[in-house]
């Protein structure tokens, strides 16, 4: 078994298995989940009304997006190339904030609860 | 029809049907070869067989993420749409693209750390194993065979296109090679070998779009405003309007709908989720995604430059009077830049591309009937993995003979909006519930069945009495309604895509199911700790796999 966690096949929790609620109200824990909500919740509101904004431009305002901004480049062509930057900008920016502020704690709380 | 002569001779006698298929066999060939080579030390177990022992890298997994995403519609479809509709085919790629930050920030890494093989892994964590694993497997059921009939049924407009095959008959023999190709793929290969097929063919369709956009660029001088303007002044019927939206959306609500259904359905998609299962870390599925976002994003960057080059180099007029009309965009573009034996090569990718695909989706409807129906609904959870295993196999057996004859029944049908449903019902019904399920600690099992039965029969039932089945105007120029069933209309549903209405109100429905039954059907509080602290931290996933 690669993993132990699929309840149907694991035949009960294995001995000295944590007290999942004990680990849950510790505070590194608590701080761990406050930092993922904290970044995860709010990042996703905006992206998806930044998009939402941008199709709502595009529907509604179609005089506006097709103002020329230079060459054959308007408003809507820009706006959707950067709908491709933030996405990159935002999936850059989530991995670094992960690797550097979520992963060293998660591990910590992880080896800590696997040593008991 | 001087249009219509050039159009087709520019693919008639551009295309050679024996090269096609030469390629297309060489591609065949070669990818079993390598099926059966990664899987010589194949053993019976299930997680081997469902996702490869959890072995793939991240960057592997993300390219074959990639591979199973962006299907010959992403490809043919987008390209296509952008070369007659100009911008609103772009506006609609981008959906595609942004819906991955879904996947990144909420899904992903969370899923990879609670469940082992399907979705109704993560719903069983906590709540009663039976009800909620025999709800999203019937999700999960549903949302694949559309989004596997769309793909069957497409191979056969395809080869029409692309190898002169015009005859009924012919166009089935085909869907019947990509049929049972599909499921030697997963017979032989399984997970392993699905994820082999899908990483090549990735490799190959982006590299195929990357030297089609360089050659376009290059031929105007890199000058990407210039092509804009050649583009405009070959299309007779839109000319500045190309480059402006509102020429293929029409209907602003109908357009925002179908959005929703896009940016939330993706991280739903349960091909996509299960390939979340085959890396060994949260840390590795979050690289998965990262990579996927890259070559997505990157490919969509490339089918707006095929697209208007398209436009510019071939012209609206060829496109549209060619055999497969807006699908043609591409191999006619391909025909013009390198000729005969380009042609071939994008031919064989835009195949190679279904049959990844399809495999894809095989592999996870029959990892759920499987793992959730027959081993933990109807069997209690006392089948063993020899026994699920072959329960798999058999499974996909039967849906890819189910596939091969809803695809040639559906052949030469309006079917092209089984891709959209089958994104509103992973947005409807499963993503709700998902999100539900990691975040909220009272969510329960009468919660989940009513967010995902809700989403998924509010969903049909739109669709079912939608325009798109019933009721369009017929058309004076084709004497023919752009509704599937011709002659009849009992629609009431006034738009096409439902994802407005059936997303809110499967959210709305997991929370009154939660609430209204809070008191006989409790959450249970330690299960919640357990699956927060397990999905946030990794304990127990990590360890089992540093061998």
């Amino acid at each position: 078994m690669s993993t132990p966690l699929g309840r149907s096949e694991a035949a009960g929790p294995p001995t000295g298995a944590p007290d999942w609620e004990k680990a849950q109200a510790e505070p590194e824990f608590q701080e761990l989940r406050r930092r993922l909500r904290s970044f995860v919740f709010p990042v996703s509101g905006l992206f998806l009304a930044w998009y939402l904004l941008y199709v709502l431009l595009s529907v509604y305002a179609p005089g506006f997006m097709s103002t020329k901004i230079g060459g054959n480049f308007n408003i809507g062509l820009l706006m959707g190339l950067l709908q491709f930057v933030t996405t990159f900008a935002i999936t850059w920016w989530y991995v670094r904030w992960a690797n550097r502020r979520f992963d060293p704690l998660a591990r910590s709380i992880r080896e800590e609860l696997e040593q008991r | 029809m001087i249009t219509t002569n050039l159009a087709q001779s520019a693919l008639e006698t551009a295309s050679n049907p024996l090269l096609n298929t030469a390629i297309f066999t060489v591609f065949v060939v070669v990818t079993l070869a390598i099926v059966v080579r990664v899987n010589r030390r194949r053993t019976e177990t299930t997680g081997d067989f469902y996702t490869a022992g959890s072995a793939f890298s991240g960057r592997q997994n993300g390219i074959a993420i990639s591979g199973d995403y962006l299907s010959a519609a992403s490809f043919l479809g987008i390209a296509g749409a952008i070369a007659l509709n100009g911008y609103d085919g772009f506006l609609y790629s981008i959906g595609f693209l942004v819906a991955w930050l879904v996947a990144l920030l909420l899904v992903a890494e969370l899923l990879r750390n609670t469940g082992r093989y399907t979705m109704g892994d993560v719903l069983a964590f906590r709540m009663r194993q039976k009800p909620v694993r025999a709800a999203a497997a019937t999700s999960t059921l549903v949302v694949s065979f559309f989004y596997l009939l769309a793909q069957m049924a497409g191979a056969g407009g395809l080869v029409a296109l692309l190898l002169n095959v015009t005859s009924g008959f012919g166009q089935a023999v085909v869907i019947a090679i990509v049929g049972v190709l599909m499921i030697a793929y997963v017979l032989i290969g399984g997970m392993r070998g699905t994820t082999w097929v899908q990483i090549i063919k990735a490799v190959l369709l982006i590299a195929g779009a990357l030297l089609m956009t360089l050659w376009v660029l290059a031929l105007v001088g890199f000058n990407f405003s210039g092509l804009l303007g050649e583009a405009v002044a070959n299309s007779s019927k839109l000319g500045e309007q190309l480059l402006n939206p509102g020429n293929q959306y029409k209907n602003p609500i109908d357009f925002i709908s179908l959005s929703l259904a896009l940016v939330l359905g993706t991280a739903g998609l349960p091909h996509i989720l299960m390939r979340f299962y085959t890396v060994p870390t949260a840390q590795e599925a979050r690289r998965s995604v990262s990579w996927a976002v890259a070559l997505i994003g990157l490919f969509y960057l490339f089918t707006l430059v095929l697209g208007y080059g398209a436009a510019a180099l071939v012209g609206a007029d060829v496109i549209r009077s060619a055999p497969g009309a807006a699908n043609s965009a591409a191999p006619l573009l391909a025909a013009h830049l390198g000729g005969t034996l380009l042609l071939g090569l994008i031919s064989a990718v835009a195949f190679a591309t279904i049959l990844a695909v399809v495999a894809g989706l095989t592999i996870t409807a029959s990892a759920s009937f499987a793992h959730d129906i027959y081993t933990n609904v109807l069997k209690s959870g006392e089948a063993s993995p020899q026994q699920e295993v072959k329960v798999a196999r058999m499974t996909a057996v039967v849906i890819g003979v189910l596939a091969i004859v809803g695809g040639i029944l559906a052949n030469g049908q309006n079917v092209a909006f089984l891709v959209a449903l089958a994104f509103a019902v992973a947005a409807s019904a499963n993503l709700p519930t998902i999100l539900y399920s990691l975040f909220w600690k009272r969510f329960n099992t009468t919660g989940a069945q009513w967010s995902i039965y809700g989403g998924l029969i509010s969903t049909i039932v739109l669709i079912v009495f939608s325009p798109v089945v019933s009721g369009k105007p017929v058309d004076p120029a084709t004497g023919k309604s752009a509704s599937m069933l011709q002659g009849v209309d009992f629609h009431w549903f006034p738009l096409d895509n439902p994802g407005i209405v059936s997303i809110p109100l499967s959210f709305l429905l997991g929370y009154l199911g939660t609430v209204l039954s809070s008191r006989r059907d409790p959450a249970d509080p330690q299960k919640y700790a357990e699956m927060e602290v397990r999905s946030l931290t990794g304990v127990g996933v990590e360890k089992a796999v540093t061998h």
